[in-house]
C-alpha cells in the first residue's frame, strides 16, 4: 500500500481539509487581533447563549407535552423562561446584525458566514412562527387562522397547514430547531476558521497592494 | 475579484492580545440565563384560554347560527376561498401568476359535508332530526338552493331565545331543523369533538375547527379587543402587554399602506415583497452600493477607535 | 403553592396600550423592545472596553 494511495481516500483528505482550516489554535484561541476591543462583539456570543437557553427550556416543555404549561405553575414557569429567552434571542440577534453590517464584516472572504447569518434569522423566524402556533391557546388560534391566509396565497399552504397542530408543532421541535442549531455551528466554525473580521484600511498603501499581487502569485 | 474595499481587506498581522474564548462563553451564558430567570419571575408569560365552539355558541348564539347558515349557503369565507380548499375562486393572484390554484385544494374542505351534514348525521339520531336529515339528502340542488334562499332572506330577522333558533320563515324545509341542531349540538360541546374527530380516534389537526371559527365574527372580536388584528399591527403583538414578535414590523408594515393596504391581493404581494427585500438581505455583501454603506457612514471608527487611534500614534 | 410563588411580580395579563400616530399603531411593549435595542447598540458603540488599558502591553 501506497501512501499516495493513503493520500487520496476520502477520509484522509477530509482530514487533511479540516486540519489544515479549522487548525485547534483557530477553533479554541487563546489571543484575539488587538483591532477586537468593543462591546459591539459581544452580540455573537450573547445570541448563542440565548439560543442555548431557548433549547433547554424547549427541552423541558418538552419531557411534560404541549398542554403541560396551561396546568401546572411551575410548566408555566417554564414557559416564561422559554418566551423571554426568544425575545433575548431575537433582541441580541438584530444588533448582532447591525453591528456585522456596519462593520462590513462580509470583507476578506467572509461572504458566506454573512449569508448563513441571514440564513439563521429567517429560519429563527419561521421556528418562532411555529412555536406561536403550537401554544394550544387564544393565541395559537388567532395566529394561525390569520397566518394561514399568507401562506395560502403563496401557494405553500398546500403541504405547509399552518392549522394543522400536529404538523406545526413537528416543525417546531423537530425540523425547524435542528436547521437552526447546524446553521449556527456552521455559522460558528467559519468564523473561527476566517478569524474576526480586519477594519477598514486606512489609506491602502501602494506599496501594500503591491505586496499583495505578489503574495497572490 | 473586486478589488473594492468593501470586498477585500488583508489578512491581519498586527499584534494581538490575550483572549478567553471559554471563559467569554461562559460569562455571557451565565449572564443569558439570570436575565432570563429574571424576567420570567418578574414578568411570567401570557396564556389566554383557548375559544371553543361551545362557548362562541354559549355567547354569540346568533353568530354562530349565521355562520352555520354562511356554511349550507356557501357565502363564508372557507366555502368561497380557494386553494388549497376548495375550487370556489382562483385565490390571490401575484401579477398573472395564481401561485395558490396552481398547487390546488391539497386539503379539501366541504364546508356543507364537514361543517354541517356529517356532524349531524354523527349524532344520537332524534325523529325530527332523522326527518330533517332524510329530507335534505333526498333532495335535488335547486331545492336545496330554494330552501336556503328563503331561511337567508328571513335570517336578518333570527332570533335566539330559550336555546331555540328561529327565522320567520315556512318555505325553508329541513334547514331550520338542521340550523337548530347544530346550534343545540355546539352549544353542548359535541360539535367540538365532532369536527376534529372525523378523521378518527387519533387527531392532532384542528383545520376544520379552526376554519368554522375563523368564520364567525367572534374569534375576530375577541382579536380586535386585544388589538391583534392584520389592521392594528396585530401580527407584531402579543395578548395582554407583553412585548410581541417585534422582528416582524416590517412584514406587517406593508399591509398598512397603499397600494397594499386596499389591495385584493395583499397577502401575496406582501410575502413577495419580504421574499425580495430578504434575498437583498442575503446578498448584501455582493450589491455594490449596499455594501458601502458601512463604509461611507464610518460607524467603523467608531468601533475601532482604539485601532485607528494606535495607528496615527 | 407553585402557583403562588411562581406567578408574575408585574403583570402584564391587563389589556395593552398601544402608540398611535398616523398610520403607525405599535404597543408600549414592543415599543420599548425596539428603544431599548437601538439603545444598547448605541451603548455598545460607544462604552469603553475595558481590555484596552492593557493594550499598550501586550504589544
Ligand atoms: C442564531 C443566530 C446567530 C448566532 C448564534 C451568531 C453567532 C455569531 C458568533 C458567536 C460570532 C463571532 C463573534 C462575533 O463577532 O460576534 C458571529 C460572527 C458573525 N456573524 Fe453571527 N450569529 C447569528 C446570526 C447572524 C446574523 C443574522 C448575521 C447577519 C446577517 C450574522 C453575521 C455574522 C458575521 C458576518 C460574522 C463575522 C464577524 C467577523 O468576522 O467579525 N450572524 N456570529
Amino acid at each position: 500500500m501506497s501512501s499516495t494511495e493513503i493520500d487520496r481516500q476520502w477520509t484522509t483528505r477530509l482530514r487533511h481539509r479540516l486540519t489544515r482550516r479549522l487548525p485547534p489554535e483557530k477553533v479554541l484561541p487563546d489571543t484575539q487581533p488587538a483591532y477586537v476591543a468593543s462591546w459591539i462583539y459581544v452580540f455573537g456570543v450573547t445570541t448563542l447563549s440565548a439560543l442555548g437557553v431557548v433549547i433547554l427550556s424547549g427541552f423541558i416543555l418538552a419531557l411534560k407535552g404541549p398542554q403541560w404549561w396551561h396546568v401546572s405553575g411551575v410548566g408555566h414557569f417554564v414557559n416564561s423562561l422559554h418566551l423571554w429567552s426568544v425575545e433575548i434571542f431575537f433582541f441580541a440577534m438584530v444588533i448582532h446584525l447591525w453591528s456585522k453590517y456596519f462593520m462590513a464584516a462580509w470583507r476578506g472572504g467572509r461572504s458566506l458566514t454573512w449569508v448563513t447569518g441571514v440564513v439563521t434569522f429567517l429560519v429563527s423566524i419561521a421556528t418562532a412562527f411555529t412555536g406561536y402556533v403550537s401554544q394550544t391557546n387564544f393565541d395559537s388560534q388567532w395566529i394561525s387562522t390569520q397566518a394561514k391566509d399568507g401562506i395560502n396565497s403563496t401557494g405553500v399552504g398546500s403541504f405547509f397547514n399552518v392549522l394543522n397542530f400536529g404538523q406545526m408543532l413537528m416543525w417546531h421541535i423537530v425540523l425547524l430547531p435542528l436547521v437552526a442549531v447546524l446553521l449556527t455551528a456552521l455559522h460558528v466554525v467559519m468564523v473561527r476558521a476566517k478569524g474576526v473580521v480586519p477594519p477598514f484600511e486606512d489609506k491602502p498603501s501602494e506599496e501594500k497592494l503591491l505586496r499583495e499581487k505578489e503574495e497572490a502569485r | 475579484m473586486s478589488e473594492s474595499p468593501d470586498v477585500k481587506v488583508a489578512p491581519w498581522t498586527g499584534p494581538q492580545r490575550p483572549y478567553d474564548i471559554l471563559k467569554e462563553g461562559t460569562i455571557a451564558l451565565v449572564v443569558v440565563a439570570i436575565l432570563t430567570i429574571g424576567l420570567a419571575i418578574v414578568f411570567s408569560s401570557p396564556d389566554d384560554p383557548q375559544v371553543t365552539v361551545q362557548q362562541w355558541s354559549t355567547k354569540a348564539p346568533i353568530d354562530f347560527a349565521q355562520t352555520a347558515l354562511s356554511e349550507l349557503n356557501g357565502t363564508s369565507g372557507t366555502a368561497q376561498y380557494g386553494a388549497p380548499y376548495n375550487t370556489a375562486s382562483p385565490g390571490q393572484k401575484l401579477g398573472p401568476f395564481t401561485l395558490a390554484k396552481w398547487l390546488g385544494a391539497t386539503i379539501p374542505v366541504n364546508t356543507v359535508r364537514d361543517f354541517v351534514i356529517d356532524p349531524l348525521t354523527d349524532q344520537p339520531p332524534t325523529p325530527t332530526l332523522s326527518a330533517a336529515l332524510a329530507q335534505w339528502k333526498g333532495a335535488g340542488a335547486g331545492q336545496r338552493t330554494a330552501w336556503l334562499d328563503a331561511y337567508t332572506k328571513a335570517s336578518s330577522k333570527m332570533t335566539f331565545a330559550n336555546g331555540t333558533v328561529s327565522v320567520p320563515t315556512t318555505a325553508a324545509g329541513p334547514v331550520p331543523v338542521m340550523i337548530n341542531s347544530l346550534e343545540q349540538m355546539a352549544r353542548s360541546g359535541a360539535l367540538d369533538q365532532a369536527l376534529v374527530t372525523q378523521s378518527g380516534f387519533y387527531t392532532s389537526n384542528y383545520t376544520l375547527p379552526l376554519l368554522f371559527l375563523a368564520d364567525g365574527s367572534y374569534l375576530g372580536d375577541l382579536a380586535q379587543q386585544r388589538h391583534l388584528l392584520g389592521s392594528q399591527w396585530g401580527m407584531m403583538n402579543e395578548t395582554g402587554s407583553y412585548p410581541g414578535q417585534a422582528w416582524l414590523w416590517l412584514y406587517t408594515f406593508w399591509y398598512q399602506i397603499p397600494p397594499f393596504s386596499t389591495s385584493t391581493n395583499a397577502d401575496v404581494e406582501v410575502s413577495a415583497v419580504m421574499a425580495l427585500l430578504s434575498v437583498l438581505l442575503l446578498l448584501v455583501p455582493f450589491i455594490p452600493g449596499l455594501r458601502s454603506i458601512p463604509r461611507w457612514t464610518r460607524v467603523y471608527r467608531l468601533i475601532w477607535r482604539d485601532h485607528y487611534r494606535s495607528q496615527s500614534a | 403553592m407553585a402557583e403562588t410563588l411562581l406567578a408574575a411580580l408585574v403583570s402584564l395579563d391587563g389589556t395593552g396600550h398601544y402608540f398611535h400616530w398616523h398610520w403607525i399603531d405599535i404597543s408600549y411593549a414592543n415599543l420599548t423592545v425596539i428603544i431599548l435595542m437601538v439603545v444598547v447598540f448605541v451603548v455598545a458603540l460607544f462604552l469603553p472596553f475595558p481590555g484596552r488599558r492593557n493594550k499598550k502591553e501586550t504589544r
